[in-house]
């Protein structure tokens, strides 16, 4: 599965994107497994009040499940406009 | 209709020639890079290709089927922008002017707060903090 970061979140990941193997059955255990890696995936994961997610390019929740997805995103709360 | 993402500036003007044909009213609305009382010299504007184009696409879609639009632009600029040129646009087009305020300002309200683009300031020194979001921005949706 392939993991993106935007925006403060890839700055302290120190990378926009990675290639993962996972069993996380959901986004919940998949931040847990993102997590455990290092301490920058610890730090860009720590609040997760302030981090948005999309599942193959749509919006989702901690509690989105996995199954067949193919590319997950962490974000900040978007501010376009 | 058309939803575009782009680093190029874009001229309003030339934006509206044939939009919005049979439409008894057109809004538009642009949003330009603000100097924060001095403090910037511009922006850096970061987007997630691909969500950020089907998202722009689906909500245009969406905003034409709700208020009955008879047309629609979403113009979305990214890379880094200086301080009074145009970071973005959105143009609707209905019968009355009453839908086609509402179609714009649906439009606005979901771009600040549901739409892949992040915001970083640049100032004199460098490149700055992210911007954060807003919680009227984040309210302002609930009215929908």
């Amino acid at each position: 599965m392939d993991v993106l970061y935007f925006a403060w979140l890839r700055e302290r990941v120190g990378h926009p994107r990675e290639r993962i193997e996972t069993r996380a059955g959901n986004i919940r255990e998949l931040v847990a497994e993102l997590a455990a890696m290092d301490e920058w995936h610890a730090a860009a994961l720590a609040d997760l009040s302030a981090v948005r997610v999309a599942v193959d390019q749509e919006l989702a929740d901690l509690d989105t499940e996995l199954s067949g997805a193919r590319e997950v995103a962490f974000f900040p709360p978007m501010t376009g406009g | 209709m058309s939803a575009r993402v782009q680093t190029e500036a874009f001229e309003i003007g030339t934006e509206l020639a044939g939009f919005g044909h049979g439409a008894g009213a057109i809004v538009t609305f642009s949003g330009l890079v603000r100097d924060e009382g001095g403090r910037l010299v511009a922006l850096e504007i970061e987007h997630y290709p691909g969500m950020t184009e089907k998202s722009l696409e689906a909500h245009g879609k969406a905003a034409a089927e709700r208020f009955g639009l008879i047309d629609w632009i979403i113009i979305h600029r990214h890379g880094r922008l200086e301080v009074g040129e145009p970071i973005m646009m959105v143009a609707t087009a209905a019968r009355h002017r009453a839908a086609a305020f509402e179609g714009a300002e649906f439009l606005m309200d979901w771009l600040k707060s549901r739409a892949p683009f992040w915001k970083r300031e640049i100032t004199l020194e460098g490149p700055g903090d992210w911007v954060e979001a807003s919680v009227s921005d984040e309210d302002a949706l609930t009215r929908w």
